[in-house]
């Protein structure tokens, strides 16, 4: 039973010009990289003069992209941490319990998926800013203040997503969990949480991504010392030299992390995504 | 194996024990307590960080909210409805300029998602049955969505370069397509940048989700219109389609959210100002608050729009709820 030829071809004809669009960012990122700065301030050339990995080695020291490196990480990482495990709590609660406003709660939780950042952003800013001269605590401009809003981007869309997840576990088996002496903890993190290991880990790649690509907050709400990359990136242009070559470096040094644990765990996030958003 | 022996050893002996009522309250208590308990730290952070900023984003947009404010913005004057008057009032400039971002980002919103669905259902389909090399284009395919926002669109905004670009490389000085350099991050041409820019980073969520879908489609489905002796193209229109229904339902308002709000591609493809013709509507409301120093009617611009997504998002759920329905029924 093979596909008709007129199938086979418009395959490949549609499939080589998707590679061709989808590389063509990338071989330009990498190419770049990769070319002395004549190359990249003079006509675009495809293949470099002369191949240099200067750029590689300038790109740390034109801005401190090893601390802009290690905010980012510390507040992706706590942001995808909590926002997990706040996850797995509530939507564990809706998946095994009938309660009163649980409807309230699933719906207020996505809506806020639908409203627009800008929304937001000043409020939150004042928000931060009133909670700092009131108790203290600095949340405006602290990495702090960053992780607690990052958490709460990817968190409907990961209860959402386990919502779905849980309900395919099938309820006898942490019930019998319940019987056996677990208490309801024990249900969820002996029983449920091993078998949606898959949900669980494409929510967590998706609550690091939305922290680590995120602009608009970060370039409002961090300073010098906490600034993450998607500020930090925009110091490679000066008034005078924009330096291309440096940029495309650290675009990919700061691309290559995120890409290659995507890559790697890509399969759970097809499964998590069969299993939990598209029921 | 010792584990459900205990299970059914044990089970009558609870079920008796919840069958009599002499020590039920404890239990009880913390039963009826425990999904709130549960729900308590996603519940603390969204009434910090999505409610609270939404009711001061609504009580500011009545507020005459300007830069001598902002340090104490509680003590600014109320201007009752004056932002919302001003962000609606088409004959003056900042009620022409917002119409104006709005029907560009409902066309740029239409016309990206459009593609985005089109592209990645083509590919998943294409991509559903084993070939060599597979695996590997699956991987290629979900970089773009994998990039993070800046590293991706900077790259697109050295492409689109006027003099050191690829894209005018390859248009003016290869193909000679075009008479002279383009601009296309500035003037009419940004609005075909910014699609390009979106559809390249957005298709490949739709090809995620109807991949995700695809593998929800019995087997059986397809052996028997092979037996009725359909076509590769038959079984893709009358089973493949119609089985991502659903799908497509949560799909494409997910798309329409997402693009309708982005504020990444544009701010970094164009920075704080976008030009005229690719002037969305989160980054316009940034300039209005951030640039021009006018929170009040940013505030404004924001509710109305909320608004907009809100009355629109409950029109498409009641429409496709009741398309299910239906479908079931039959």
């Amino acid at each position: 039973m093979s596909p008709p030829s007129s199938f086979l071809w418009s395959r490949r004809i549609f499939l080589t010009l998707l590679t061709g669009f989808v590389l063509l960012p990338v071989y330009v990122m990498v190419s770049s990289s990769l070319k002395p700065l004549a190359d990249v301030t003079g006509e675009f050339r495809w293949l470099p003069s002369g191949l240099t990995v200067r750029p590689y080695i300038d790109i740390w020291s034109t801005v401190p992209l090893a601390r802009y490196f290690v905010n980012s990480l510390i507040v992706a990482g706590a942001a995808t941490v909590c926002s997990v495990v706040i996850a797995v709590f509530s939507a564990y609660a809706v998946s095994r319990y009938e309660f009163r406003g649980k409807r309230v709660f699933t719906v207020t939780v996505l809506s806020t998926q639908m409203f627009p950042g800008i929304l937001f952003l000043l409020p939150l800013f004042l928000l931060y800013v009133n909670i700092g001269n009131a108790t203290g605590i600095a949340l405006f401009g602290s990495r702090g203040g960053l992780i607690l809003t990052y958490l709460t981007f990817s968190l409907p869309f990961s209860i959402w997503m386990l919502i779905g997840y849980f309900d395919s576990v099938p309820r006898d088996l942490d019930e019998a969990a319940l019987v056996d002496g677990c208490g309801p903890l024990g249900a969820l993190l002996r029983i449920v949480v091993p078998a949606a290991v898959p949900g669980i880990v494409a929510v967590a790649v998706y609550a690091f991504m939305t922290a680590w690509g995120e602009v608009l907050f970060a370039s409002v709400m961090t300073n010098d010392t906490t600034r993450t990359l998607a500020v930090g990136l925009q110091g490679y242009s000066t008034l005078n030299d924009v330096y291309w070559n440096q940029i495309m470096a650290a675009s990919l040094v700061v691309s290559v992390p995120v890409v290659a644990g995507f890559l790697l765990l890509q399969r759970y996030l097809v499964a998590g995504l069969t299993a939990g958003a598209v029921k | 194996m010792s584990g459900t022996t205990t299970a059914e050893v044990e089970k009558p002996r609870v079920r008796t024990d919840a069958g009599r009522e002499p020590h039920p309250r404890p239990g009880r208590i913390r039963r009826i307590g425990l999904p709130y308990l549960l729900l308590l730290p996603a519940l603390a952070l969204e009434l910090l960080v999505h409610l609270v900023p939404m009711v001061i984003g609504i009580v500011m947009s009545f507020k005459e909210l300007t830069q001598f404010y902002i340090r104490d913005w509680g003590t600014a004057p109320w201007s009752g409805l004056d932002n919302y008057r001003m962000s609606v009032d088409f004959d003056a400039p900042v009620g022409e300029a917002m119409l104006h971002s709005f029907f560009v980002t409902v066309g740029f919103t239409l016309l990206s998602v459009g593609l985005c669905w089109l592209i990645g259902t083509a590919a998943a389909i294409f991509m559903q049955d084993t070939f060599r090399g597979r695996g590997l284009l699956r991987a290629l395919f979900l970089v773009p969505y994998a990039l993070p926002v800046y590293a991706a669109v900077i790259t697109w905004v050295f492409m689109f370069q006027h003099d050191n670009g690829l894209v005018n490389h390859v248009l003016h000085d290869q193909l000679h397509l075009t008479d002279e350099r383009s601009f296309w991050l500035i003037g009419d041409n940004s609005f075909y940048a910014l699609l390009t820019v979106s559809v390249w980073k957005g298709w490949p969520f739709a090809f995620l989700i109807v991949m995700a879908g695809l593998q929800n489609i019995p087997g059986e489905l397809y052996e028997a219109a092979a037996l009725d002796g359909a076509g590769m193209w038959q079984r893709i229109r009358r089973i493949t389609l119609p089985s991502l229904g659903p799908v497509n339902q949560v799909l494409v308002l997910v798309l329409f959210l997402w693009t309708f709000n982005d504020f990444n591609t544009p701010f970094v493809l164009f920075g704080r100002a976008a030009p005229e013709a690719a002037d969305l509507i989160s980054v316009h409301i940034y300039q209005a608050s951030f640039v021009t120093w006018n929170f009040g009617t940013g505030s404004a611009m924001s509710v109305l729009l909320l608004v907009f997504l809100l009355a629109v998002t409950g029109v498409y759920l009641a429409v496709t709820s009741r398309g299910r329905r239906a479908s079931h029924a039959q």
